[in-house]
């Protein structure tokens, strides 16, 4: 069989769809293959119990950029990001924090732990708006080389740099330390109250295999505020269908664009000749010739697993053999048969159409991560649960509920036995901690899916379940992602490139790196 | 003070927001929660509950009613059929419209008309002569618009005595729920599968109750005003008052439209018998209209762009607007847009307006006013189709 295509696109999840539709919209011959039976990736919904939708992976939307969502016309294809606007933070003393829409509401119950982080939370807030907006640029471009004097990264330093002086001093000094503290020490210089600086740490240590106190983490906060730049545009909240909806409707838009995608199509191997990339093998053995090849998998399977390491050379090879993608996180999803009743919240109510989040102190979290590092999971693990059937009714049948949560830690490397063996002790722990904070939950679960790690790995292909595709620390970030001299989507070998979350501007459902790389790719075609 | 509605004691109890407008002398609540975002989202993604009985309710019976009706509306109502509801505005002797609202054919020789103003004395004296008789029900009727995807499942769970499945758009039927009789009209405001419920007052509160009981694994939320403005923007439907003025308000010829002025030509039955301001909309449609209905959809990226010289993202109201501002066609103004929002299904921002005739063509480019920071702007805007949202659900 030999078919010839523009592009090959290896990976079917939301980056390596949405790279295809860009190179489509250019007039490019695109063929798309996943391995697995559905698209998506790590972007998924699945009916693992009969009548419950599970976001199986990835559970709620945060940045995905406003300029794919008009260049792909998402909205056409199904995107509708519904609002999720609370978070309750369910404390061990029975108390809670809540925050919500509400503005003065949230205040009054921040208030209620202590008065001053009331009045520091609008600054926090409108401080974070600015980190936002200037990373926002970050985000949109593509990452010039400090080393290089090429003229287009001189150009683009140049850009960045008079970008950056427009921020003025001071946000500049903040902007730096947003990059290099910890979250826990970042948000201490605006807060005292537990449970307040505890609850938004969490957004800080997600993905990473670093706890609240680990330097870097700071960064990663901001991440919960990228989205109020984009003013009315912003895309954060639960897509309906579950996160599997968003990859539908990317997969619509490529369609329409004249994309091929082919499910159930592994790709073992990149043909390379003469130093080129000419098409891929597949795991049934056939060959299909493309004049690119554009890997949307993490980067130790763009350069370890996809090519022959003889065209890789060596220092690449030990830098991404070095990439930090530990995985750190697991997601358990339930079919409930009632609404959860939380002990501090008790009865049906708006608190059930948002977060509720499991970090009710620092040192909770923190000890969480101590487990961890050790190579254990957390025995009282960080949890952010949603309660997907409240906010979309159709994820399960009307009056039962689906939820998820996602968890940490839990590392993919544990210190004794192997996660088939500990996966439902890992599920218990989980269960065991949520039913502290609600009363009801093991009476009313009619079934548990239990994703470790290993389970992320081996569904998804992620080197070791690492949900953003590599730690986004500031070492692996911007001109270091994935490493350095390789951060603009390219690779030694010529017409092969990489577009995944392991690439600038890293991982969460943005579709950044699979935009980047399509306009690079197309910068090199033209 | 407006007064309660048969449904206030239910509404008030959940009404967080304290936010409550005067619609037609009522108290109909603005939003229920502090935000309106969940009440827009159920419209589109489960099921939203409005109280919508300010509107006015009139019914028209005897030998001549469908004479009188047909006098009035603009439609051929003759062709009306016994359980079918039709949209019609109608108008005054000059063509220009004084209201819109539903007619319902309950009987070959009964129907039921909905209005936003009181008409009781213009149907009278449209029908004066004639055998029919013209009653003001209003208050007999308490009436809540169930409306959204789930509408349909949410009403099969406790109504007797009917087939939902095949009642389509724009057809009632009568019904019964736990012991009381209802009407159940597939119509609405929203542009979406939806529902209007007419029941006795006494009923109300027990059709509100069941409602929410039963709608509550479909995610049914009560829902106010602020999210019936967008929805309706995205539907493109006109709302009296903001996007015309009735013939019987306006104080100048100019705040009058004709319905081939707003996008309501198709409701023109010209070739029926004579009706109140036939014969000027026969002179108009000869002519051709000075002003046209038209949707706008605001290009975002300029906006941005526009936005972005005082470096703030752009800053559209979360609610719809209804204060009008100016359209441009190379700097000159063409026209007015009336009704605006951002749409959060469509992510685009909308509006509908008047522009006149010779720039009103589809993709023509214009451009319209808006505010950055204290400054009066123009972004770049095109015209499009309306309705903006209109999904297949809603017909099937």
């Amino acid at each position: 069989m030999s078919q010839k295509y523009d592009a090959i696109i290896i990976g079917g999840g939301h980056n390596g769809l949405i790279n295809a539709a860009y190179l489509a919209r250019a007039g490019k011959k695109v063929l798309v293959l996943e391995r697995r039976y559905l698209l998506g990736g790590a972007t998924v919904t699945e009916e693992i119990y009969p009548g419950f939708k599970y976001s199986v992976f990835s559970y709620v939307v945060s940045i995905l950029r406003p300029e794919i969502i008009r260049d792909l016309s998402l909205p056409k294809h199904g995107l509708t990001i519904l609002p999720l606007e609370s978070t309750l933070t369910p404390l061990p003393n029975g108390d809670y924090l809540y925050r919500d829409g509400d503005h003065f509401r949230t205040l009054r119950d921040i208030a209620r732990h202590s008065p001053r982080d009331a009045g520091a939370y609008d600054d926090y807030s409108r401080e974070m708006f600015f980190m936002a907006k200037a990373v926002k640029y970050m985000l949109g471009i593509i990452p010039s080389d400090p080393t290089s004097l090429n003229p287009k990264d001189l150009m683009g330093l140049a850009g960045l740099g008079k970008h950056l002086r427009s921020l003025g001093e001071e946000k500049l000094y903040t902007l730096t330390k947003l990059m290099t503290m910890s979250a826990a020490d970042f948000l201490e210089q605006w807060f005292e109250s537990d449970p307040l600086k505890a609850t938004l740490s969490a957004s800080g240590i997600i993905g990473t295999y670093l706890g609240p106190r680990s330097p870097g983490t700071a960064y990663v906060l901001l991440h919960h505020y990228m989205g109020e730049i984009d003013g009315a545009f912003r895309a954060w909240g639960f897509q309906k269908g579950g996160t599997g909806a968003i990859v539908d409707a990317i997969a619509g838009a490529a369609r329409e664009f004249g994309v091929e995608i082919r499910t159930d199509a592994g790709v073992t191997e990149v043909i390379v000749k003469n130093g080129r990339a000419t098409g891929v093998v597949m795991e049934n053995g056939d060959e299909i010739q493309a004049d690119i090849v554009v890997s949307s998998l993490d980067p130790k399977r763009t350069f370890l697993d996809l090519v022959d390491q003889k065209y890789v050379p060596d220092d690449l090879l030990t830098a991404i053999r070095n990439f930090k993608i530990r995985g750190s996180s697991a997601k358990i999803n339930m079919a409930l048969d009632a609404a959860p009743d939380v002990a501090c919240m008790p009865g049906y109510g708006p608190h059930l159409r948002g977060a509720i989040s499991i970090s009710p102190s620092l040192d909770y979290i923190e000890r969480a991560y101590d487990d961890a590092k050790y190579g254990d999971f957390s025995r009282r693990p960080y949890i952010d649960m949603i309660i997907p059937s409240m906010i979309d009714p159709d994820m399960a049948p009307p009056g039962k509920h689906v939820m998820s949560c996602f968890v940490q830690y839990a590392p993919y490397k544990l210190r004794e036995g192997t996660w088939d063996e500990k996966r439902e002790a890992l599920g218990d722990a989980v269960v065991n901690t949520l039913s502290e904070y609600i009363p009801n939950l093991k009476d009313i679960i009619l079934h548990r899916q239990v994703v470790t790690p290993l389970d992320t790995e081996r569904l998804t292909g992620l080197t070791e379940g690492n949900i953003f595709q590599g730690e986004l620390s500031l070492s692996q970030l911007f001109f270091l992602r994935p490493v350095p001299g390789y951060a603009k989507y390219r690779t030694p070998i010529k017409n092969y490139y990489q577009c995944g979350s392991g690439t600038h501007p890293g991982g969460g459902i943005t579709g950044a790196p699979g935009r980047l790389a399509a306009l690079e790719i197309l910068k090199d075609r033209s | 003070m407006p007064i309660p509605t048969p449904f206030y004691t239910r509404a008030s109890a959940l009404c967080e927001s304290y936010e409550w407008h005067n619609w037609s002398g009522y108290l109909a609540a603005g939003l229920y929660e502090p935000s309106h975002e969940r009440e827009y989202f159920a419209v589109r993604n489960a099921a939203a509950l409005f109280d919508v009985t300010p509107l006015f309710k009139y019914e028209v019976s005897g030998p001549d009613a469908l004479r009188l009706v047909n006098r009035v509306m603009t439609r051929n109502v003759a062709k009306c059929k016994v359980g079918q509801v039709m949209y019609s505005p109608w108008c005054d002797e000059d063509g220009k419209i004084i209201d819109d609202g539903t007619v319902s054919r309950l009987d070959e020789n009964r129907f039921r008309i909905t209005a936003a103003d009181p008409s009781l004395y213009w149907f009278q004296d449209c029908g004066y002569g004639m055998d029919a008789t013209v009653i003001d029900v209003s208050t007999a009727l308490a009436a809540l618009a169930l409306q959204g995807p789930h509408a349909r499942d949410i009403l099969k769970t406790f109504v007797t005595g009917v087939d939902l499945d095949n009642l389509k758009y724009f057809q009632f039927t009568e019904a019964q729920a736990n012991g009381f009789p209802l009407t159940i009209s597939r119509t609405g405001y929203t542009g979406d599968l939806g529902y209007e419920l007419w029941t006795a007052p006494e009923n109300a509160e027990q059709l509100w109750d069941i409602l929410l009981d039963r709608g509550r694994g479909y995610g049914l939320a009560p829902a106010g005003l602020t999210a019936l403005d967008i929805v309706r923007i995205e539907a493109g439907l006109l709302l009296i008052e903001v996007d015309f003025i009735s013939a019987h308000k306006a104080l100048i010829e100019s705040q009058k439209s004709s319905p081939f002025e707003v996008g309501l030509g198709w409701t023109v039955a010209l070739d029926k018998a004579d009706f109140v301001g036939r014969r000027p909309l026969l002179a108009e449609k000869k002519a051709g209209p000075k002003w046209q209905f038209v949707g706008l959809e605001i290009d975002w990226v300029f906006l941005e762009e526009l936005f972005d010289t005082v470096g703030l993202p752009p800053q559209v109201t979360g609610r719809a607007s209804r204060a009008a501002v100016p359209i441009y066609k190379n700097g000159k103004q063409i026209g007015q847009a009336t009704s605006h929002t951002f749409s959060p299904v469509l992510k685009k921002y909308v509006a509908i307006g008047t522009v006149e005739s010779r720039y009103a063509s589809l993709g023509s480019q214009v451009e319209i006013e808006v505010t950055v920071e204290y400054s009066r702007e123009k972004a770049k805007a095109t015209i499009v189709r309306t309705p903006f949202f209109n999904p297949e659900r809603k017909r099937n």
